[in-house]
């Protein structure tokens, strides 16, 4: 794998925020905080680690690396970097909740935008049909890598528990799971609308390998930890990574709080929040 | 009236597990997934003969149709069993998103459906997966009839790309389908030709109508008896090609009679030819423990009660 050059693809994930928060803004509706949280993993994922083929997108993906969006809200960051990665024009990001887009509220295939493979939205699913796309690469003897992103508060929702004890049974060890534990979820901090405990060590009772991430904002220490984490696969067990994020990251006034879970900015709010986002990217 | 003489005696689901097996052979494509009910959908030679291409799940219904959704992106042919129940309320919401949404090729089978189960009663005994499988967007609904019926359809699923809800059931009933009988998803098969009443059946219910048309014929009462094993795409030319003859309609199946077959053959009479309807099936209630024919007498489900909506039928007739 190239070395990464951590300055540029900062600059990418800043530029992925100010896409979510005009995204957001545009249509005033949609959810800001958790995909701001994410900037850095999608960075990393689309801009560095996976093996894709933008150009040449296929739902079946073979040979390729595949991802999977379980917390499907987070949307506004998964289109970002679909876009600047070539799945689709940029200017389409403008069309973001609109009647007639193919960039839907939550992602899916039903107007057949390029890069998502499946719909989700309603939680708790994303694991299951990762699995299942592990389990085809397996039979196909398609050594590339099934990645999928789950929420914290997602974790309330009894089907991922099924899948999670069907991964590491299957030794699906081409799969490589992230958290964002970013604590919040829409009614509050998850300690307190229903505490998840810990993760760590509920993956690790379920047979899988976990890592962590402690600061999922940084970009420098996100590649590692998925290089890291990479390092744990084919070698019978799938691998989950807690990654620790701020919702709302890179904002101050948006930063670690429930409130923007699913709020837009108002005007002033968008020009205080694009002020501290500076990049040497472009705005579509 | 043709005769249809019986040619055995086995169960529908023997028909989906040997079909399976056969899909293996014929096929690479196709994976078969169960929830822990391997042996009751007979999948057991399937396993034996594929078991790199089997997925034991466990008891997580909502993950297997998950699973079957991945599958299925990869280009894989993935074919749920589990009981009808389970195949369908209880994991709605996947099948809603991850199946129907998101239109992928899994084929969901459903054994056990309807009173037919028998003494595990109502909890397993489902009268309204067909109503919540036609409500979704392109999905295609079928309802075999018999051994030789169920096992055509399941080799003609494999066949066709999309998302598929097939219905079958566990007692063991008469085959009367001869083998050689084409089946087309979507084409509704006249069993026998009459005038004074068409009797649109499907499911266990087929054989049942073709029992009353006897009974009829015998009072003098011409019925026309049309197997619709597909629910959905409903074949509408057939439908009403029979009525414009007999100028009445009674519908016959295993299922609450609200969301099934009879509201599927009655708002295509209602859009385009208006005739009387009688509908034979669960009369809005859930089932209960019992003996499969105890449960089908109770329930109202023989071919006596599809005598009684025929003539009641032709009654109202204008």
């Amino acid at each position: 794998m190239q070395h990464p050059d951590i300055q540029h693809l900062s600059q990418i994930a800043i530029q992925l925020r100010r896409d979510i928060l005009r995204m957001v803004h545009a249509c005033q509706s949609g959810h800001p905080g958790g995909s701001m949280g994410c900037a850095e993993l999608f960075t990393a994922l689309y801009f560095h680690t996976m093996k894709h083929d933008p150009a040449n997108f296929t739902q079946e993906g073979k040979g390729e690396d595949v991802f999977f969006l379980s917390n499907g809200h987070i949307s506004p960051v998964w289109y970002s970097a679909l876009a600047r990665s070539g799945y689709f024009p940029l200017e389409e990001l403008g069309t973001f909740r609109r009647i007639n887009s193919r960039l839907q509220g939550h992602p899916t295939t039903h107007e057949g935008l390029p890069g998502i493979r499946i719909a989700s939205g309603s939680l708790g699913q994303g694991l299951s049909a990762a699995i299942g796309v592990a389990l085809a690469k397996k039979l196909d003897k398609d050594p590339s890598t099934v990645f999928c992103l789950m929420g914290d508060g997602e974790q309330q929702e009894g089907q991922v528990w099924e899948a999670a004890m069907f991964a590491p049974h299957n030794k699906l060890d081409n799969l490589l799971c992230f958290i964002d534990v970013n604590g919040q979820q829409i009614d509050g901090p998850t300690n307190k609308v229903l505490n998840l405990g810990s993760l760590t060590a509920k993956y690790e009772a379920f047979g899988w390998e976990v890592t962590t991430i402690a600061e999922g904002n940084n970009m420098g220490a996100v590649l590692s930890g998925i290089t890291e984490a990479q390092a744990l696969l084919g070698k019978g067990k799938p691998v989950i990574v807690m990654l620790h994020t701020a919702m709302g990251s890179g904002v101050d006034f948006m930063e670690g709080t429930h409130k923007w879970h699913g709020i837009a900015p108002n005007d002033d709010q968008l020009a205080s929040a694009l002020s501290q986002l500076t990049t040497n990217q472009s705005d579509y | 009236m043709k005769e249809y003489p019986v040619l055995g005696k086995k169960d529908t689901r023997s028909g989906f597990g040997v079909a399976m097996t056969e899909l293996g052979a014929k096929n690479e494509n196709v994976v078969a997934l169960t929830a822990d009910l391997a042996g009751s959908l007979k999948l057991n030679d399937f396993e034996k003969a594929y078991p790199e291409r089997f997925v034991q799940v466990g008891i997580a219904e909502a993950n297997m149709i998950g699973i079957a959704a991945g599958l299925a992106t990869a280009g894989k042919i993935p074919f749920t069993g589990t009981f009808a129940n389970f195949s369908t309320g209880r994991v709605y919401d996947q099948i809603r998103q991850s199946v129907a949404y998101s239109y992928k090729n899994v084929k969901i089978c459903a054994s056990h459906a309807g009173v037919t189960l028998g003494e595990d009663g109502a909890t397993h005994q489902i009268l309204e997966d067909l109503g919540l499988m036609r409500m979704l967007p392109g999905m295609v609904v079928i309802n075999p009839c018999d051994f030789n019926q169920t096992k055509a359809a399941t080799l003609a699923i494999a066949e066709y790309e999309g998302p598929v809800y097939l219905r079958f059931g566990r007692p063991v009933v008469p085959i009367f389908i001869p083998e050689d009988m084409p089946f087309e998803i979507g084409k509704a098969i006249v069993l026998s030709e009459g005038t004074d009443v068409s009797i649109f059946a499907t499911g266990h219910l087929v054989w049942e109508a073709l029992e009353a048309a006897k009974a009829l014929e015998a009072e003098g009462i011409s019925a026309e008896i049309i197997n619709i094993h597909t629910i959905k795409p409903i074949d509408e030319a057939a439908i009403l090609a029979s009525v414009q003859k007999t100028g009445c309609a009674v519908t016959a199946e295993e299922h609450n009679i609200y969301g099934g077959l009879g509201d599927a053959v009655g708002s295509v009479l209602l859009r385009n030819h208006p005739v009387p309807q009688e509908f034979v099936g669960v009369q809005d209630s859930f089932g209960e423990s019992g003996t499969p024919e105890q449960l089908m007498v109770k329930y109202g489900l023989k071919a006596a009660n599809i005598v009684a909506a025929a003539k009641l039928a032709i009654s109202r007739k204008g």
